[in-house]
């Protein structure tokens, strides 16, 4: 009786193991991981975009203080830059920030009216030769071209991948893991195209 | 009655939400869909525009594969017929990324796009390499080695030079290497490897010797212990293999990406 007893024991508890195994794959093929895998990599994609711009926040004191030097005169458009800059940083973003509309329109805003306050600045020193001959500012200059040119890429494809996942959200196998298993992934925003965000601003030397 | 309307209004609401998700799909991959045509992956210079001479794109060739083999870095040049109606930048990253061009874990990739028709020269660097080869770095090059050749109408000597620097730019430097020759393991196994290597077999029988007691009859108990082939441990994560590329006759990118790196002129 113990021997036969365990044997069944061991043998129950195998197929217990073997059942568990396959429904795990069955499941994993009606797509049960889709919505975490797509909620992941969205939010990988916009901790790319929120770098680039931190990065082009981080070129602007530089950027500043290098026009400072040949053009104090423009300080309008210097102060417009300084404040479209600290107002960009204080805005708090996370992960949850993309499933927020109203925190991400003003993230968005703000980036943009840095992007308005930059664009005015680098017309401006197209009338100063001096500082346009400068090798600092010239390099400074190409580290934001390829900034803005970075933030590009990086919000497509935050958008790309965006459009994957609230699909996924919406269409029939996911829409039955959305409505069940994750209530609490909601869909997420995406970027409106601006009509200057659609390419990076040309900078003419 | 009631529950079988509230059923039927369920069923209906998904199968809504299911057609606007599908159009809604639809609609997105429709604008997705970029449509530009990239040109084929032929070798490590692909001249689509036709504006190098067999002799400068043999040499070019030689250069682009000896660099290859003295770092983990993949410089492909490419002129084009035309940008199709986008921004050098735009065309720029999608075709690194189409042709995976440099390692994949790396992603040491790195592209010099000419367009002759639209006047515009850009260098596209993978993420991996814009350590080295920065923005302002490429900038330079562009500005100081490629346009005042261009402007000139010397496509030879501006693409001869630009690589050049650019090979000299991406190149790590020698302190960096002999960091890493200290770091390469030596051919013969290590203590720690060994150690490793009879503790894994300790547990392995130990393992065997307790399932055999547990199935109530000795299975391994006849021809000696059993002996599992099991691959040696090599310790740190150095290995030799030089990631995707392929040498020889065919050539392929290595699957690197690009997020947008490097910089542009015109002339």
């Amino acid at each position: 009786m113990p021997i036969v007893g365990s044997s069944l024991q061991t043998f129950s508890r195998l197929v217990r193991v073997v059942t568990l195994v396959c429904l795990g794959s069955l499941l994993a093929g009606c797509g049960v991981n889709n919505i975490p895998t797509y909620d992941e990599q969205a939010k990988a994609k916009w901790s790319d975009v929120q770098n680039q711009y931190q990065r082009r926040a981080d070129l602007i004191p530089n950027l500043v203080e290098t026009v400072k030097g040949y053009a104090a005169q423009e300080r309008e458009v210097l102060t417009q830059v300084t404040e479209a800059r600290s107002k960009a940083s204080q805005i708090k973003v996370d992960a949850s920030t993309v499933t927020d509309p109203a925190k991400f329109k003003e993230y968005q805003d703000a980036q943009n009216s840095l992007s308005g306050a930059l664009g005015r600045l680098l017309v401006t020193v197209e009338r100063y030769p001096d500082l346009k001959s400068n090798q600092n500012f010239l390099a400074l200059q190409s580290q934001l071209e390829g900034t803005e040119n970075r933030i590009a890429v990086a919000r497509r494809d935050y958008v790309e991948n965006v459009r994957i996942y609230n699909t996924e959200l919406k269409t029939f196998p996911g829409i039955l893991w959305a409505s069940t298993l994750y209530r609490n992934y909601k869909p997420m925003e995406t970027f409106a195209a601006t009509p200057e965000s659609q390419r990076p601003p040309t900078v003419k030397f | 009655m009631n529950v079988c309307a509230s059923i039927s209004r369920r069923v209906a609401f998904l199968i809504e939400m299911s057609v606007l998700g599908a159009l809604l799909f639809l609609v997105a991959s429709a604008v997705g869909a970029h449509a530009l045509t990239f040109p084929q992956l032929t070798g490590r210079v692909v001249d689509e525009a036709g504006i190098l001479d067999p002799a400068t794109k043999a040499a070019l060739e030689r250069k682009l594969a000896d660099f290859e083999t003295r770092t983990t870095g993949q410089l492909v040049v490419v002129t084009l017929k035309s940008l199709q109606g986008t921004s050098i930048e735009d065309y720029g990253y999608q075709l690194g990324r189409h042709w995976g061009v440099g390692q994949k874990e790396k992603n040491s990739g790195a592209l010099l796009i000419v367009a002759p028709s639209e006047r515009k020269v850009r260098i596209e660097v993978g993420y991996g390499l814009e350590g080295n080869l920065t923005d302002a770095v490429s900038k330079l090059i562009i500005e100081n080695s490629i346009v005042p050749r261009f402007r000139a109408g010397d496509f030879a000597g501006g693409i001869n030079r630009g690589v050049d620097d650019i090979i000299q730019a991406a190149t790590v430097d020698p302190e960096e290497w002999r960091q890493r020759a200290k770091q390469r393991p030596d051919d013969q196994p290590r203590m720690v490897d060994i150690i490793v290597f009879i503790l894994f077999l300790i547990v392995l029988i130990m393992i065997m010797r307790n399932l055999g007691q547990r199935g109530g009859r000795p299975v391994a108990r006849r021809g000696g212990p059993v002996f599992v082939p099991i691959p040696f441990p090599s310790g740190s994560g150095w290995s030799r293999s030089s990631g995707g590329f392929s040498g020889g006759g065919g050539f392929s990118g290595g699957g690197g990406s690009f997020g947008g790196g490097g910089a542009s002129g015109s002339w």
